[in-house]
């Protein structure tokens, strides 16, 4: 029964992926196809196999070539938005994120420490792309809950001043009010509220004990004061009711998942002997396909590496397909409707 | 979560006795004084007050957890028995895993520290007219939709403002101030279960004795090595069904019901309170089977205060409780044979008052927090009739 699952599973992920390969190449045939794709959640999976190769291992390295990742990036942002590859669309693809007047938070992942945190190169590639687009880099701010966490994690801190700005939530505090909707009550960051016009997520690609994997969606449990309150019955539907909130869904622009280095097991700690170099990012304007997208890699390589799925453990992401009902309406996790669009190379 | 509201929150929200609150929170303030310990929570701006503080003098290996493999603990405090792996917390917020080990993160890390009448609490039966030197720390083991303190229950320590208190620095505190007992209190005192086994046993050896408010949700073990160490136990049964617990409270009732079956074997003195909440746990066959099992398992002398819901934190839709439905509960359990039903968050309700089973007549009468008549001898017997009256009256 595992077994035909399992197969199943690959065998769908493998449809997707040649699909997204089709789909990917010469700039993507757009018009027609695109249009009758309109109501399909587009996810890019954008890897670049040399990305760790400046040390000469083939991708195997510890060192990220940060050049190859920003070009990674700027790729994958013209093939969300079916763009030609230009110089000019590389400005456009963000300008449909934000722009000139816009104050924008970019939410990381620092909890798992410098081995599974959002790669501080990869922020640094968004925040100057979204000054090309007109946003000034005193109206954007790099944040996670805690300032510390994030130093950990190879940020620096910058508080005040005309540059980006970078610090935790520990340094502001949350809001008096609650928000509240279905089984979440929770006060947010005042990040969120009083520093973001439009929030972009930037969460890494790992496993986790307790709700299966957190990638996107989960990634907003950082944005709340009570988290611990919401890991119960896998995150469901704690993590799909947190996302219905309209400080988060008012906000939420775009989805840029650094999967340079990801873990198929043993999350949400980093666990070096359970990581593996997938030296990709996810993208998508889709949190829940990009989600889904996300589960089916962490399920391939769990197969590969011979463990059984997240279902088998009992512990498959429900809340995913929570997300996705008709009383959330968050995006999509019905593999027909997502369009998984896979690039490769950051040259 | 329990339904003791804290005195500076009272003062802005609670519309019914402000005055007593109010009187409470000054009093102590400006007895204790500014250098003693810090303003309560709200009154302080969060983040400069989380910025504070120094999180390594709080943080003590937890007493009750198992350790599993790669790195995982599973917690045996409480029911939840939350598995936890490497730097995460456990529901509470409040109990960190570092590389295997598992850490309180709230010892001595007290967050609303007041002196109040210990009928706040409410123990009617327990030193009635004294004061509590009252504390607690953030965090709570469930998440009851109508917390009244739910900015300290349902947040986590570093979130807001706290100041250290020893052990012994709470029991000299509450000697200094003359408070016959510490109680443990607003929060959920089962998730800083070491400080409050401490600072039981620091203030016993000063003369002092320990109380404690909660909600009772405990693992056997923790419970009888915690509230081994106290003089009496308030617990607040939120429901008698488990579908409340489950959806208004996310905990169980069962476990409640088998702790209050432990303390009564352990001896501890302890009162119940049943907050009644309109349209959730307000039916007849409710109030009439809670009173049947306490009469069955605890006996007709353990007191049950009925107390008054207000609008508050996820339920504020709900009105008030009427004083009508307070009533009928109280009748229900009178008639099922309990002899000691309380009103609360009522005030000048008769039935606020203690009265003889036996001859009906008046033996303390209370107004608003305050014992103002107490008729009950050193032999603890109706000054009427001679009938026994169950409690600890005197010092």
């Amino acid at each position: 029964m595992t077994d035909l699952r399992n197969r199943s599973r690959r065998s769908f992920l493998t449809r997707c992926l040649t699909g997204a390969a089709a789909l990917g190449v010469a700039g993507l045939r757009e018009g027609g196809e695109a249009q009758a794709a309109a109501a399909k959640s587009r996810v890019v999976v954008a890897r670049d196999p040399l990305l760790r190769s400046s040390d000469s291992t083939r991708g195997s390295g510890s060192t990220i070539d940060a050049r190859r990742l920003e070009t990674l990036l700027v790729n994958a942002m013209q093939s969300l938005f079916s763009l030609p590859a230009t110089h000019e669309n590389g400005i456009a693809a963000w300008r449909r994120i934000a722009g000139a007047g816009d104050t924008v938070s970019l939410k990381v992942n620092t909890l798992g420490g410098r081995g599974i945190s959002t790669n501080v190169d990869l922020v640094a590639a968004v925040c100057e792309r979204l000054q090309q687009a007109g946003v000034a880099a005193r109206n954007m701010i790099v944040w996670d809950r805690d300032t510390e966490e994030m130093e950990r994690a190879g940020f620096r801190i910058v508080i005040g001043g005309d540059r980006v700005q970078c610090f935790g939530t520990d340094r502001v505090g949350y809001e008096d009010d609650l928000s509240a909707w279905g089984s979440v009550g929770s006060r947010f960051s005042k990040i969120l509220t009083r520093s973001s016009d439009v929030l972009i997520n930037l969460p890494v690609l790992k496993d986790h004990d307790g709700a299966g994997v957190t990638i996107a969606l989960k990634n907003m449990y950082g944005t709340i004061h009570n988290p611990n309150k919401y890991h119960p019955n896998g995150c469901d539907p704690y993590v799909a009711d947190l996302n219905m909130l309209p400080e988060i869904r008012s906000r939420m622009k775009l989805t840029i998942c650094d999967a340079t280095t990801a873990m198929y097991e043993g999350g949400p700690g980093f666990k070096p002997e359970h990581s593996w170099k997938l030296n990709g990012l996810l993208v998508s304007q889709d949190a829940v396909a990009l989600d889904f997208t996300g589960w089916q890699l962490i399920e391939r390589k769990r197969a590969e590496m011979g463990l059984k799925t997240l279902e088998a453990e009992q512990r498959a992401p429900r809340y995913i397909a929570t997300a996705a009902d008709s009383e959330h309406g968050l995006g999509h996790c019905d593999a027909a409707r997502i369009a998984v669009v896979e690039i490769q190379g950051g040259a | 979560m329990n339904c003791e509201l804290i005195a500076a929150e009272s003062s802005a929200r609670n519309p019914l006795d402000r005055r007593s609150f109010l009187m409470c929170a000054l009093a102590s303030g400006a007895a204790l004084g500014a250098g003693e310990f810090a303003a309560p929570a709200g009154a302080v701006p969060l983040a400069s007050g989380a910025q504070a503080q120094n999180d390594a003098q709080f943080t003590f290996e937890a007493k009750f957890y198992e350790k599993l493999a790669n790195r995982k603990i599973k917690c045996k405090l409480c029911p939840r028995e939350c598995v936890v792996g490497d730097k995460e917390r456990g529901y509470c917020g409040v109990r960190e895993n570092h590389g295997g080990v598992y850490y309180t993160l709230v010892h001595s890390r007290v967050c609303a520290a007041h002196i109040d009448p210990i009928e706040k609490k409410p123990l009617f039966h327990y030193l009635p007219g004294t004061n509590a030197f009252s504390i607690a720390t953030a965090g709570c083991n469930v998440n009851c939709k109508f917390c009244q303190n739910w900015d300290i229950s349902q947040s986590r320590p570093e979130e807001i403002p706290a100041q250290y208190i020893s052990p012994h620095q709470a029991a000299d505190i509450a000697r200094k101030y003359d408070c016959p007992t510490i109680a443990y209190t607003y929060s959920e005192p089962v998730v800083f279960a070491e400080y409050l086994m401490d600072t039981a046993d620091a203030a016993h050896e000063a003369g002092v004795r320990s109380i404690v408010v909660s909600n009772g949700y405990m693992q056997h073990d923790s419970l009888e090595q915690a509230y081994g160490k106290m003089d009496a136990v308030k617990i607040d049964l939120k429901a008698f069904t488990e579908s409340y617990y489950a959806k208004v409270v996310t905990g169980q009732l069962k476990p409640v019901l088998d702790s209050l079956v432990t303390l009564r074997k352990m001896g501890k003195w302890t009162e119940i309170v049943y907050l009644v909440v309109p349209s959730l746990n307000d039916d007849d066959e409710e109030f009439r089977g809670l009173a049947r099992w306490i009469k069955a398992n605890l006996g007709p002398d353990v007191p049950l205060h009925f107390t008054q819901f207000h609008p508050e934190y996820l339920l504020k839709n709900l009105p008030i409780t009427p004083v009508s439905t307070l009533e009928r509960a109280k009748a229900i359990a009178d008639a099922e044979g309990l002899h000691y039903v309380y009103i609360g968050n009522v005030p000048g309700h008769p039935a606020q008052n203690t009265y003889c089973p036996q001859c009906r007549k008046m033996l303390v009468e209370r107004v608003g927090f305050t014992a103002s008549k107490m008729l009950i001898g050193k032999d603890s017997t109706c000054p009427y009739c001679r009938h026994s009256i169950p409690g600890i009256w005197h010092a």
